[in-house]
């Protein structure tokens, strides 16, 4: 009887132990890991520095930066309410890849297509006076209607 | 024999699809050169009449319990705007002199003292405005879309503008005295 009163206590006194052990932990979250920090981190610039991916960049803002992301990940905030608090705080310039709109994607290739066009234009129009001259200069002088061909035709075009 | 029949009629791009493609092309080139002007052009200039625009303000550091200020509500005051940055090390030569100013002008109610916080984390910001004992009104530049309005080049920098909403002085870089402040916004104040 005493023995198994002795296991109830020390069972007991094991998961209360246990509880506030583990109280904190929960509480706290898991930390997010340098590579959790740095996939997101890369897909951003740095605001203040040239052509810098966050994850690569030394300076002391983009530790700060990068540490933004570490306490956002542990609060459970996804990768596009990261990214997107990014772009409202800093602008859109922080984004590796510009936002998806129509007009980033529409402008250039209709300009290439355009100027593709100029060009081809432009290039045929330059080319086509020097081939008509060139053709001139080439093309043998027409000879003069001989007057027996001339007869000739006439008169084979009157057996038809 | 011969064949007597007229050219058949050149076919070509239709006139208004060539006049389309020349005003869409001379846009074009009008945006980039308005693009690349804007890019060469230094700081707003002093003279200039400046636009309204809206800082929000970090909490304990509002004007008046409102938690953002509209610029045009501020006419009547000279207001001294300066941009910093936590991170920024030159921004830490001016801070105490900065706080020091606003401390002497405050009282006078005609001055009005703001920090636009530029591309920085709010936790790093308030530890720098605890450790330089900043309280006049401060908050992020959301989208840095106020340091685009001036077009500033870095931080720091400081605009004083007058009563009526004109910028009458910029100064670029930190200051190096309390008297740099001081001068400027007497002036306003004459």
């Amino acid at each position: 009887m005493g023995s198994s009163r002795t296991i109830f206590y020390f069972v007991l006194l094991t998961l209360v132990l246990a509880g506030f052990w583990t109280i904190p932990v929960s509480a706290q979250g898991p930390t997010p890991t340098d590579d959790e920090v740095n996939r997101i981190a890369k897909q951003l610039y740095c605001p203040v520095c040239e052509s810098t991916p966050l994850d690569v960049c030394p300076t002391e803002a983009c530790r700060q930066w990068r540490d933004l992301i570490r306490s956002m990940l542990a609060e459970g905030r996804s990768e596009e309410e990261i990214e997107q608090y990014f772009v409202e705080h800093y602008g859109a310039r922080v984004l590796a890849e510009p936002p998806n709109r129509l007009a980033t994607y529409l402008v250039p290739a209709v300009a290439i297509l355009l100027g593709a066009f100029m060009l081809f234009r432009g290039f045929r129009m330059w080319m086509k006076p020097s081939i008509t001259e060139a053709g001139a200069a080439d093309a043998p002088p027409e000879p003069e209607q001989d007057p027996y061909i001339a007869k000739l035709e006439e008169e084979l075009r009157k057996q038809k | 024999m011969t064949d007597t029949s007229p050219p058949a009629p050149r076919r070509g791009v239709p006139l208004w699809a060539q006049i389309i493609i020349w005003v869409f092309l001379v846009g074009l080139l009008a945006i980039v050169a308005l693009g690349l002007r804007r890019a060469q052009q230094g700081t707003v200039q002093p003279g200039q009449a400046i636009d309204n625009f809206t800082l929000p303000l970090y909490s304990g550091y509002e004007l008046d319990g409102k938690s953002e200020i509209q610029f045009d509500d501020l006419r009547g005051k000279v207001v001294v705007i300066n941009f910093w940055a936590s991170w920024c090390k030159p921004c830490e030569q001016e801070a105490a002199e900065l706080q020091q100013a606003w401390t002497e002008y405050e009282p006078t109610g005609e001055v009005l003292f703001l920090g636009a916080d530029y591309v920085d984390t709010e936790p790093e910001a308030r530890v720098y405005l605890k450790k330089f004992g900043v309280t006049y009104p401060n908050g992020p530049d959301l989208a840095t879309r106020i340091s685009q309005y001036f077009r500033i080049k870095g931080v720091p920098e400081t605009y004083f503008i007058d009563k009526e909403g004109v910028l009458q002085y910029v100064q670029i870089g930190p200051f190096t005295s309390l008297e740099q402040i001081r001068a400027q916004i007497d002036t306003l104040l004459e």
